[in-house]
């Protein structure tokens, strides 16, 4: 067959026609999502009922909201029986709600150390960042914990020497072996808090005087307890979880069941238990007179707490690791630590990081247990708020203020951490 | 020439030398674990040294005798009897029931809301998947205590008292005439027996007897099911042919506890506005309820991620398997999809099971009365006895805790994949 005996020959090609109607757009939409069938069909309907009706009741209480007023009587007065938000609460105590007690004066500086915080986390977080900004990540907790409680800064200063002291043994005694070395080390560092730490700080006080006046933990609360509590239980929690969970998988039955009986205490008890541990129990455990900050204390229990749960969380990213992983680090001659430190917690912590960032997200979720032993994180302040005659039975606009500012903090966690297993993903599937 | 080389094994022996403690991998371990041990145990003798120094200076004892001295305090919920005259152990007792009851209760509202979120999640309708997303994300993200209180603060506010039900005009009504949501509680019907058979004295607790009647029928006839199943199974396996079972399966389930119900004279007892509050029914305390709904929609959010987990780990492999073996859409689900999600489920949602029964210890922000409430609460700041009583209180939950993460080994070990 050639073209002579054809009639007819398309030389150019038509152009493409518009798909069906039914076939692209909203309609394809409806047919095959939102009404392919009658299950779907129903909750389709259930559900636009559910957000028409959730539009309806929360839009008047939130567009006729009330953004000044001194009382919640006044607010109703301004509102004239109308339903609406009182949002002056927030505006009259948003500073209460983020700091407690903390002198308005003195605000600046919990917020220079928040900044400052973040410029800290930064090199940590993001790898464009450049690394030389992690010496200041190291000098950060020094200079954050002089911002918000104030006194002398040689007091952080010369804890920071105890380091530096202990660096010095190390360095002089490494010739003994490693393990002498460390243990040297940190006799030494320890023998600089206990022994020389006091005097000098006074010292170099009354020589050079650097102080800002002095806030004590009573006075702290909001959110600014939270995120020191919460920021310091997370920094602490993920190393100490990762030795606790080595601990767990050592071959050395002592230290194995050491960790064990630790952990499983830890995860069985409720956190408010170990909280009250913290607050009614610690001074029957220490020697009779001591006394210390109640903030320190709930700090250690928090992180302990969270270790267990970092340790657990680590220590099923160590058993998801190929046994052919170890055996290759034997095999290239690493030790113990060396293996672990470049071959196995690698590749551990990355598979571990969801399980991670969850466990932190549980830990700043949980700090707000602290108002249980008379602590005054924002959810004890919201009670002491509504407990004012101003502002007595005032309830959603406080929730709603917390719960935001809470919702922001664990969603953006959240968020990083799938950041991370993205920018972490080096296998192909 | 090959038999000729000779290999040794063994390493050439070495004098002891007090450095291979440290260096020889052979005794290493063992002057670590020594060390371990020393410290430990050095902690722990100072620990106790500085307790019986400081309960010394106190004037205290550790004794747990208060557990026998009498309470005084009243406790708004009891599943046993108590009243104040009754001892502390008691109350610790029912601290305990109350605890265990809202465990239960709110493990069963997560689990339904969780996987109900978490099928959905994976729906192909984009309208009902966001919605179920936004449901997750915010409760995963925003403290469990201020959801206990939101739900507290609902039941307290925004509800209606007991007398907007009152009147001509009344500004509220029940569901179904049968339940009541106040401002003082949710009013439920009660089942009520006619013909009670009293109660059985167990010493501690006196269960109804009716109840236990009422269970034991129920275990009995499952086992009966249960028999009949496995016999069917038998026939199919021999015959290739399966017995019709489904009438006889009916019957057995509910013939004898439905006549057990009509013989005991089962009937409902509805609540009835009586002046300014309901009697009858059941009441359910605003408490309970708070701690119900802030348990179980917050857990149900984490559930919901674990289910919506399990179901993504099963390969699309598996189900195209089934299809091509011939299996319907409902026998592929339930034999070869559900079998394989549910091992990769089951230890999460135990694990929030768990979750649930240790955040039942946030009762005391409602005024919830479990564990930590009487026992821990005002049993310890009445006597006195911290130590004995956080000691106490811990192992409790410490109990309860290894009795769930134990069932779940035994789970684990029963559906975990047997392979090499």
């Amino acid at each position: 067959m050639s073209d002579r005996n054809l009639t007819f020959v398309r030389r150019e090609m038509l152009p493409a026609r518009e798909p069906p109607t039914n076939h692209f757009g909203i309609v394809k939409l409806l047919r095959e999502k939102l009404f392919n069938n009658w299950l779907s069909a129903l909750l389709t309907v259930a559900s636009l009922i559910a957000l028409v009706w959730i539009a309806r009741s929360l839009s008047p209480w939130l567009f006729n909201s009330v953004w000044s007023a001194n009382s919640l009587s006044e607010c109703r007065q301004i509102l004239g029986g109308a339903e609406g938000a009182c949002l002056a609460v927030i505006r009259d105590r948003w500073t209460q709600l983020l700091f407690g007690f903390y002198p308005p004066a003195q605000y600046w500086r919990p917020v220079l150390a928040f900044v400052l915080m973040l410029v800290a986390m930064a090199p940590i977080l993001f790898p464009p960042v450049p690394r030389r900004l992690l010496w200041f990540s190291a000098v950060f907790p020094g200079l954050a914990y002089w911002l918000i409680w104030g006194g002398t800064l040689w007091l952080p200063v010369s804890a920071y020497a105890g380091f530096t002291v202990g660096g010095i043994v190390l360095r002089l005694t490494t010739r003994l072996g490693s393990g002498v070395a460390v243990g040297l080390a940190f006799a030494g560092a320890l023998a600089w808090w206990f022994l020389a730490s006091g005097p000098v700080t006074t010292v170099l006080e009354q020589l050079l005087p650097l102080s800002l006046p002095a806030v004590t933990s009573r006075e702290m609360g909001g959110f600014l307890l939270s995120i020191v509590i919460g920021v310091t239980g997370i920094s602490l929690s993920l190393p100490l979880g990762i030795v606790l969970a080595l601990g767990r998988r050592s071959t050395m039955p002592l230290v194995k069941t050491v960790s064990v009986v630790f952990i499983e205490f830890i995860r069985g008890v409720p956190l408010i238990t170990l909280l009250f541990t913290a607050s009614l129990l610690l001074n029957y455990f220490l020697p009779p007179g001591t006394n210390f900050d109640l903030i320190l204390r709930v700090i250690i229990m928090v992180t302990l707490f969270a270790t267990a749960y970092m340790a657990e969380v680590i220590r099923g990213g160590l058993a998801a690791l190929p046994r052919g992983q170890y055996e290759a680090a034997e095999a290239l001659g690493l030790d113990y630590w060396k293996a672990q430190r470049l071959v196995i917690m690698p590749q551990a912590l990355k598979i571990s990081i969801p399980g991670i960032v969850n466990s932190f997200i549980g830990l700043f979720k949980d700090t707000t247990l602290v108002v249980f032993i008379g602590l005054l994180d924002p959810i004890a302040l919201s009670n002491s708020i509504r407990a004012t005659t101003d502002w007595q039975g005032i309830y959603w606009e406080l929730f709603i203020f917390i719960g935001g500012l809470f919702f922001i903090f664990c969603f953006s966690m959240s968020r990083y951490s799938m950041h991370l297993e993205r920018r972490l993903k080096t296998d192909h599937r | 020439m090959a038999h000729a080389i000779t290999f040794s094994t063994r390493e050439p022996h070495r004098a002891f030398r007090l450095s291979m403690l440290l260096n020889d991998s052979r005794y290493r371990s063992y002057t670590i674990q020594i060390f371990v041990l020393m410290c430990l145990m050095l902690g722990i003798a100072w620990l106790v040294d500085n307790t019986v120094r400081n309960l010394a200076l106190l004037g205290k004892d550790f004794s747990f005798s208060f557990l026998w001295s009498t309470a005084g305090y009243d406790i708004n919920q009891r599943l046993i009897n108590y009243d104040t005259q009754m001892t502390h152990g008691r109350a610790a007792l029912v601290g305990l029931l109350n605890t265990v009851v809202l465990a239960v209760l709110s493990c069963a509202l997560a689990t339904i809301i969780g996987v109900a979120a978490g099928v959905l999640r994976l729906s192909g309708n984009p309208i009902v998947a966001r919605l179920m997303t936004v449901y997750v994300e915010v409760f995963r993200n925003i403290p469990l205590l201020l959801w206990i209180l939101v739900f507290g603060a609902i039941m307290s506010e925004a509800v209606p008292a007991p007398n907007a039900f009152k009147g001509e005009n009344a500004t509220a009504s029940m569901i179904f005439g049968a339940v009541a949501i106040t401002n003082r509680g949710v009013f439920v019907p009660e089942p009520l027996f006619t013909r009670d058979l009293g109660t059985l004295n167990l010493g501690i607790i006196q269960p109804s007897l009716s109840v236990v009647a009422i269970v034991v029928v129920v275990i009995l006839c499952w086992l009966v099911h249960r028999a009949l199943v496995r016999h069917a199974e038998r026939v199919q396996s021999q015959t290739g042919i399966r017995p019709v079972t489904w009438w006889k399966t009916i019957t057995v389930l509910s013939g004898p506890p439905l006549l057990l119900l009509w013989a005991l004279g089962f009937h409902l007892g509805y609540p009835e506005l009586r002046g300014f509050n309901f009697q009858g029914g059941l009441q359910l305390r605003n408490a309970l309820i708070a701690m119900w709904l802030g348990l179980g929609i917050y857990t149900g959010a984490f559930i919901a991620e674990n289910v919506r987990a399990g179901i993504l780990a099963i390969s699309k492999g598996q189900s195209e398997a089934a299809h091509a073996l011939g299996l319907r859409p409902g026998k592929t689900m339930r034999l070869v999809i559900l079998p394989q999600a549910l091992r990769v489920i089951v230890p999460p949602l135990i694990s929030q099971y768990l979750n649930i029964t240790k955040n039942t210890s946030l009762g005391l922000a409602v005024g919830y009365m479990d564990l930590r409430s009487t026992f821990g609460g005002i049993t310890i700041n009445q006597t006195g006895r911290e130590l004995e009583g956080m000691l106490l209180l811990m192992l409790i939950y410490l109990s309860l805790s290894l009795t769930i993460s134990g069932s779940m080994n035994v789970y684990n070990a029963r559906v975990g994949l047997k392979e090499r």
